[in-house]
């Protein structure tokens, strides 16, 4: 078995680690429908983006590595930072590990994720670090794409028939206090603001509901009321999903330590 | 037809060009529900590698075909017309490369 790494505590790194990390798990996910969607070209379409979410995912866990080794750390690499940390450091955002659930809960989470990461990587795109700024004039283009495909699936299953207006609604009951966790903000936010790395995620709410609202009112959708309920991915602390998906993203690499193909 | 083809979307055929300046070309066909969804879909499904720089797609069943039963009295008479190709007058030497 390989051991576990420590990553470093540094806010620069745990910013980049929380925005990898959501990316990774995300397209771990995505990738479960790889042979399952409810059409061959959707098929297709869920794991390209899933590829589109994994190549985002190595560029800024390369990132978050090479900051590590800059803040007086051990520089690590994208594969040791995937498949050799422990759940509790793992900072994606709690929504992006739940369960793939159904097609509803798919593209919903998909499209407000996909919305997320379009403003965020635009943001990203005059960050202070030349590094991440480049990484997202590339994946901002990708996260559009994303975006646009999602919602369509939102408005076309809201206007559908009955069944898939209610799962729709069911998906919205369940994802909807996950959603908050993208506007908190902490000291690691606070840190990336000061110092221009990248937007805190509070920055990010008001945009995020403007693109988001209208849709979920166009699909037939009334958000639940605000609730006090605050998911902790971000800060390591994880959903009882989050262990499952480790065991299977990492156990080759954790079993055979440098295995590749 | 049957009940699970009232169910299925249309079939859609797919051209792509592949860079300005070309065709577009046949590659294709899909299913989708629209024509939205049918620019996406082939988007995902046939310009994944970087084949495209332009997508047409048009329903399958807007497209009139020659009857294949047709096709000894259609194109069987001009095995024999060599004439019709340009090759039985020379060239200036000026038009080398024409």
């Amino acid at each position: 078995m390989s051991a576990s790494i420590a990553v470093s505590k540094a806010p620069e790194v745990q910013y980049l680690l929380r925005i990898g990390d959501s990316c990774l798990i995300m397209a771990q996910r995505l990738a479960e429908w790889c042979g399952h969607a409810p059409v061959l070209e959707e098929d297709i379409a869920l794991t390209n983006m899933a590829l589109d979410l994994v190549g985002q995912a190595r560029a800024v866990l390369t990132r978050a590595g090479e900051l590590e080794a800059r803040s007086g750390g051990t520089a690590h690499d994208e594969d040791q930072l995937a498949f050799l940390r422990d759940e509790r450091d793992f900072l994606n955002l709690t929504l992006v590990e739940l369960p793939r659930g159904d097609f509803a809960v798919t593209v919903l989470r998909n499209a407000a994720m996909a919305t997320w990461l379009k403003l965020l990587w635009q943001r990203l795109e005059t960050s202070s670090d030349a590094e991440l700024a480049g990484i997202a004039g590339k994946a901002v283009k990708e996260a559009r794409y994303h975006q646009q495909h999602a919602a369509d699936w939102v408005l076309r299953l809201g206007g559908g028939t009955d069944e898939s207006a209610k799962r729709l609604r069911d998906a919205l009951v369940l994802l909807w206090p996950f959603f908050a966790e993208m506007f908190e903000s902490d000291e690691v936010d606070a840190f990336a603001a000061d110092t221009g790395l990248g937007p805190s995620r509070a920055a990010l709410r008001d945009a995020w509901a403007a693109e988001m609202l209208p849709l979920l009112a166009e699909s037939g959708l009334t958000p639940p009321a605000e609730r006090a309920f605050r998911s902790t991915g971000t800060r390591g602390r994880h959903s009882e999903h989050m262990g499952y998906i480790l065991a299977e993203m990492q156990h080759l690499q954790r079993a055979f330590p440098g295995a590749v193909w | 037809m049957s009940h699970a083809a009232e169910h299925e979307w249309p079939l859609w055929e797919v051209f792509v060009r592949a860079k300005s300046g070309l065709d577009h070309k046949h590659c294709g066909s899909l299913h989708a529900a629209d024509p939205k969804m049918a620019i996406q879909l082939a988007r995902d499904v046939y310009t994944r590698r970087q084949e495209g720089t332009s997508i047409w797609v048009v329903r399958s069943d807007q497209i009139v075909a020659s009857d294949p039963g047709e096709k000894g009295s259609y194109f069987d008479p001009m095995e024999d017309k060599v004439y019709r190709h340009p090759t039985f007058y020379e060239l200036p030497k000026s038009l080398d490369h024409m």
